[in-house]
């Protein structure tokens, strides 16, 4: 998906209605995973919908994102389509991993999704490759690393930051900083009050930004966007959000109070917010807030109905893509699995 | 420089493993402008000078020198592979996987996998084994079957330079991700390698080095050339077929199952830890496949399970050789 120029109303208004479409699409896994629809295991990201859409605004369709375990917004704000991601956490055939992946390993390269990444911090390392590519080509996109504030005290995150650094390649590494890494409060995890101070120890531009202001997010990680097209390097941008719901869908929170939850959801909404916003400006009046709604809405019903009514995918998709040349092995040891009476040759 | 061209392009020419190497990588970053190197020390040849004079040929864009960062090396190396490079990346001393295990294992090998295809990570990882340079424990290591054991990767461990220079090539133009395991007491070994630019090996298939009647010797990198003078101080006694497999995974199981239908009888020699590696892999392939062809059980000829010590005598000590692969064959004569 192409970027959104915020410098419109029809700009404005297209911003807003992708952070509804991301809040929609979370609700359903919500709905649809407490149902027991959905199998596995969901990581969800209401609040957060202002960093994912405004970065995904500032993108262009040949950039690539890297993402997390919580993925969800960040593929709806890349532009990646409700139904097949909706599909892939139902693990249907019509998924973008053919149901593979699920939810925390949706990638489609076409659509600029190089991969979640649910083990923390592998985010960051894969869209430095991807920047090294974008480098060694000379090319006008680049990659952006969504990574959360608990990656930032995994080791890797800080190779990838100075592999970037010193080959100063066009990537952006925006942490999300939700304030907890799984149920451990920031301060359990961190010595520094602002994590993009970091960027001081390679070089770099650390920029913070308030997650819940989309028009702001857009317009740091734009200006990063431009550094790196413009060969200057990497930037670390910190985008202070909230999650309103657990680590997980089942989480019990033992570790932060229901008041502060309330306190981010009534106050500090990046959504009810921006609406606010562009009816105080005259760009929204009258009902296109509910329209927009109904509109989300909509594509989620559709969206689960696609879902429910895609097929599992065949058997054999099991033993495909390990490779793209198959390893003998992979169909002798199914042949022999299978095998009901003994085969032992000429004996 | 090493002789590579000749008058007559079919010619084989001698080289080293440690030149072999080279010019299949050589030959390849001239044939595919999207093969690249980096590792660390890459600009000056790594610390066995495998990659000497590539930076000099190539230009800093193709071979480029990183920090010593090895999780960023491998996972950056996902990245770009998916996104159209072929990256070479070089990680010195097969111990420093242990830095990268999580990128090898969790990106590399279910990369393609976990996202329906939807990528190819056309990528090699190289790395050198082994002991027997007083290197002691850190820097000594053989675990290549570590990672063979790991779905979505192949593994491969030539021993000769027609070997080496074969599946290098091969390995940088698959696109799968290969980890290529090179042997460090085995750089300067020299042998007769095909000189026409088209010399390639494809992954999953056996060298048979020698043919014989009695023993069948499965056996690796520096232990292959044990092997092959074993077989010629015992010439009198037993006739050895001596087989490199030269890829670890995929296995070409039935260039040896094809061997102990004819000799009843096999050694395994491979200088990873003995158990649970490469020797009980072989072992059960030819269990399975070939039990009733088997006149004696397998022998495996290995380290014994400790980590590699640094004073000589120590190292000697537990190093697999010429005495452990003859006193094997002998066993099951």
């Amino acid at each position: 998906m192409a970027s959104v120029a915020f410098d419109t109303s029809d700009g404005k208004v297209e911003a807003l209605r992708r952070m509804l479409l991301a809040r929609a699409f979370e609700d359903t896994v919500q709905d649809q995973f407490a149902d027991g629809e959905i199998p596995g295991f969901v990581h969800l990201s209401q609040g957060q919908e202002a960093v994912a859409v405004g970065a995904g605004s500032a993108l262009e369709k040949d950039d690539y994102i890297t993402s997390t375990h919580r993925a969800h917004g960040h593929s709806i704000g890349k532009g990646l389509n409700p139904n097949r991601l909706l599909a892939e956490l139902y693990g249907k055939e019509t998924g973008y991993c053919e149901g593979k992946g699920g939810s925390m390993h949706v990638a489609t390269l076409e659509e600029g999704m190089l991969g979640a990444q649910p083990i923390v911090g592998e985010s960051a390392p894969l869209a430095t490759g991807a920047g090294i590519t974008a480098q060694y080509n000379d090319a006008d996109w680049i990659a952006l690393a969504f990574v959360g504030d608990g990656a930032v005290a995994a080791g890797q995150v800080h190779e990838a930051l100075n592999f970037a650094s010193t080959w100063e390649l066009p990537v952006i590494y925006l942490i999300e900083n939700n304030l907890y890494s799984e149920g451990m409060r920031f301060d359990e995890q961190h010595n520094i009050e602002d994590l993009a101070d970091m960027a001081a120890a390679y070089g770099i531009p650390g920029k913070i930004v308030d997650g819940q202001d989309i028009e702001a997010v857009r317009e740091v990680v734009s200006d990063a966007r431009e550094r790196a097209v413009a060969g200057e390097g990497p930037t670390i941008i910190e985008a202070k959000t909230y999650r309103y719901r657990g680590h997980f869908e089942g989480d019990q929170e033992p570790y932060r109070s229901d008041d502060e939850i309330e306190e981010w959801r009534s106050e500090r909404d990046p959504i009810s917010n921006y609406s606010e916003t562009l009816r105080k400006e005259g760009i929204m009046t009258g009902n296109e807030y509910d329209d927009l709604k109904a509109e989300v809405e909509e594509i989620m019903i559709d969206a689960v109905e696609f879902a429910r009514t895609s097929d599992e995918a065949p058997s054999d998709v099991a033993y495909q893509d390990v490779f793209v040349d198959p390893a003998p092995e992979i169909e002798a040891h199914r042949e022999r699995l299978a095998r009901e009476e003994p085969d032992w040759g000429a004996y | 420089m090493p002789k590579t061209e000749s008058s007559n392009a079919d010619d084989p020419v001698s080289m080293t493993v440690r030149e072999a190497i080279r010019e299949g990588l050589r030959e390849e970053m001239q044939a595919d402008e999207n093969v690249m190197l980096y590792g660390q020390d890459e600009r000056d040849g790594e610390s066995f000078e495998v990659t000497s004079g590539l930076y000099e040929d190539f230009g800093e864009r193709r071979v480029r020198n990183t920090p010593i960062s090895e999780a960023a090396q491998v996972g950056s190396a996902v990245g770009a592979a998916a996104t159209g490079l072929r990256p070479v990346v070089e990680l010195s001393f097969a111990n420093f996987i242990g830095v990268c295990f999580d990128q090898i294992m969790n990106q590399v090998g279910n990369t393609r996998y976990m996202f329906g295809g939807a990528s190819k990570v056309p990528l090699v990882l190289r790395a050198t084994e082994g002991g027997g340079v007083g290197a002691a424990a850190q820097h000594s290591s053989t675990p290549h079957t570590l990672v063979a054991h790991l779905p979505g990767i192949k593994t491969v461990a030539p021993a000769t330079p027609a070997g080496s220079k074969g599946l290098i090539k091969t390995s940088i133009r698959s696109d799968d991700p290969i980890m290529f395991f090179e042997n460090k007491t085995i750089y300067g070994e020299r042998g007769e390698v095909p000189s026409a630019n088209s010399h390639t090996v494809p992954l999953g298939e056996a060298n048979v080095a020698r043919s014989g009647e009695d023993v069948t010797v499965v056996a690796t990198q520096r232990l292959f050339n044990v092997a092959m003078t074993v077989a010629d101080d015992i010439v009198n006694d037993a006739s050895l077929e001596v087989i490199d497999p030269q890829s670890l995974y995929p296995l070409d199981a039935e260039t040896i199952l094809d061997s102990v239908a004819k000799t009843g009888r096999l050694v395994i020699a491979d200088e990873s830890p003995m158990s649970y590696g490469f020797h009980a892999e072989i072992s059960a392939r030819v269990v399975e496949d070939g039990f009733f062809d088997l006149d004696a059980p397998p022998q495996r000829v290995g380290v014994p399970d400790t980590p590699i010590p640094f004073a000589p005598g120590l190292e000697q000590e537990i190093m697999p050789g010429n005495a452990e692969i003859e006193r094997a064959v002998r066993r099951v004569l």
